[in-house]
């Protein structure tokens, strides 16, 4: 059997490895399009604080890691695939032919449809290339605009305020990652950052980008504003990588269709990560969930149902945690609410500390935290289990933040609970 | 032979022993917050639950880890942090669907039970025997069928 994965991030990686102890006497090709061995990009803000040099962003430490359980890495893009004779066409020309493919190939930082978007000094910060970019031009004292303040644009704001830069961050909705947080939350985000010495416009657009004098750029603002910059990084959102699936006769939406084995719509063919739309746990739907639990899930289980062990996948929670300066930030879920469900939000603004629980009867189906750093996994547990919470809801609803003593009342055996002594 | 840290609720008198000797052999200093098991109170039924990472087989943490900060220790069983890899993502935090992955905002790290290697200090400061380290085919069985049975509808009990 010959798997093919296109892709080296987390997904592609996860699924090869999975292959390798599943398959042992297959052969494997990983195909990335970048130079370096394969990394993650999660580890990138570390990166941009020097906190790890480039090696410490690899998702396996081992040089000789691939090498050693027989998968084989080829540095190249796949431009095209033949879905009929199952071979794909490389960019240099050379072609690989496949028994069972795996699309893993991630996604794309999207550029805004902005005036002069084109220009030198504009970066995003995805790549590991992007990464040095940000580093030569963030230096003390220069005027840096952040556009977009999603997940991305909020991860990236320690490591350029710590380059002693003036930070700017322009975000086009009301609030701090509107994708993640609620009003509450998104705002007590701003408001943290705006206390750090970050100038923060909501519900502010950029209108068009020119250029200044010498290397510096002029940013226009819809409320009038123009602000000068030395540097502009732009973290609008992401796609998925599909656009060379086009004319392949692979059925794609935002992403690559699926069914719960992670299957496409031609048999052989697979796909994961980033570039597949999967099943999501809360509300069955088949979505591109763009994070790195969901990659390595869906890795895992594509890998299996490649080898032929027919595994369902019962969908991914969806689930964020972002470190914003310092501030920590969570949501799980359907972390906005549910209709004809019940919520408790507990806050204490000067400490910037949240909580938010939503349910569905005697169930948790999603939440958000600001500050929490003890235990917050355990609301995937909740969520993901279904566990009824019986009394422990209004507990919940008292005091939200016995979400351990919930778990645990519910399912351990506690005292004369335990009916053994 | 695999050894597991045994929990037995009903014998905690909530007395943070473990607490302080998990905190000491981890960080050197007695100090609750920074331990990795945790009790938990129950007032108003009087009850302590004991409880930090069960070395599960899944291992949540390990495989949502995207730079291999955290490996298996496969003379313990016990999934260790490598403090000099971890970048702090935090995302280990938030799959541990246990809650028992923290995240310790003075080192930029994540910590959790690493059962001292093999030699837990929480069960040998444990002086009810609430907790203790035993042979992981010991498993409890006997317990986990009783308090299942108990939490079961009456009539599909009686089956």
């Amino acid at each position: 059997m010959k798997h093919v994965i296109i892709g080296a991030g987390p997904s592609g990686v996860i699924a090869a490895e999975t292959l390798r102890k599943v398959d042992p006497t297959s052969s494997i090709i990983m195909i990335g399009d970048e130079p370096e061995p394969p990394y993650s990009r999660m580890a990138l803000p570390y990166y941009l604080i020097n906190k790890i040099d480039e090696s410490g962003t690899y998702l396996r430490k081992d040089a000789a890691h691939y090498g050693n359980k027989e998968i084989d890495v080829i540095r190249d893009r796949v431009s095209k695939i033949d879905t009929k004779s199952k071979c794909l066409s490389l960019k240099n020309n050379d072609k690989v032919d496949y028994d069972k493919l795996l699309i893993a190939t991630g996604s794309h930082p999207v550029s805004p449809p902005i005036e002069g978007i084109g220009l030198p000094g504009i970066h995003s910060c995805w790549t590991l290339e992007d990464g040095r970019n940000i580093v030569n031009r963030a230096q003390p004292g220069a005027n840096v605009i952040l556009m977009g303040a999603g997940f991305i644009g909020c991860i990236i704001l320690e490591a350029l305020a710590l380059r002693k830069v003036n930070l700017t961050v322009i975000e086009m909705g009301d609030r701090m990652v509107p994708r993640m947080m609620d009003q509450t939350a998104g705002n007590l985000i701003k408001d943290w950052c705006k206390k750090k010495g970050v100038a923060v416009h909501t519900s502010t657009r950029v209108d068009a980008i020119e250029k200044g004098s010498g290397d510096s750029l002029k940013v226009k603002l819809d409320n009038g504003e123009v602000l000068d910059a030395d540097l502009v990084i732009s973290a609008t959102g992401v796609a998925a990588n599909i656009q060379f699936l086009e004319g392949s006769g692979l059925e794609t939406d935002f992403g690559v269709l699926v069914n719960d084995r992670l299957q496409s719509n031609i048999p052989d063919i697979y796909a994961a990560g980033d570039v597949c739309q999967g099943k999501d746990f809360s509300t069955g739907e088949y979505t591109v969930q763009a994070i790195q639990p969901t990659a390595a899930d869906h890795g895992r289980i594509a890998a299996m149902n490649m080898s032929g062990k027919d595994t369902a996948h019962q969908g991914c929670v969806n689930m964020n945690v972002l470190d914003t300066m310092g501030l920590i930030s969570s949501s799980y879920g359907l972390w906005m609410g549910v209709d004809g469900g019940e919520s408790v939000h507990l806050c204490d603004n000067d400490r910037y500390r949240y909580i938010s629980l939503q349910f569905e009867d005697d169930i948790l189906v999603g939440a958000q935290a600001l500050g929490l750093t003890q235990h917050v996994g355990v609301l995937r547990g909740l969520i993901q289990t279904k566990l009824k919470l019986g009394k422990w809801k209004n507990h919940l609803l008292k005091d939200p933040t016995r979400i351990m003593e919930a778990y645990l009342a519910n399912t351990q055996a506690i005292g004369h609970n335990a009916g053994v002594i | 032979m695999l050894r597991s840290l045994q929990i037995e609720p009903e014998k905690c008198t909530g007395c943070l022993q473990c607490e302080m000797a998990c905190s000491y052999q981890a960080e050197g200093v007695f100090n609750p917050s920074k331990s990795r098991i945790k009790i938990f109170s129950f007032h108003e039924e009087g009850r302590f639950v004991p409880y930090t990472c069960t070395q599960c087989t899944e291992a949540w943490c390990m495989h949502a880890c995207p730079v291999e900060a955290i490996v298996l220790n496969e003379a313990t069983g016990a999934k260790e942090v490598i403090d000099d890899i971890c970048v702090g993502c935090k995302v280990c935090t938030i799959a541990c669907p246990f809650g028992t992955v923290n995240y310790n905002q003075d080192a930029g790290t994540v910590y959790k039970c690493d059962l001292c290697g093999g030699d837990p200090e929480c069960a040998k400061a444990c002086p009810t025997q609430a907790i203790t380290y035993v042979d992981s085919d010991h498993g409890g069985l006997e317990r986990m069928r009783a308090h299942a049975a108990q939490n079961l509808p009456q009539d599909s009990a009686q089956t």
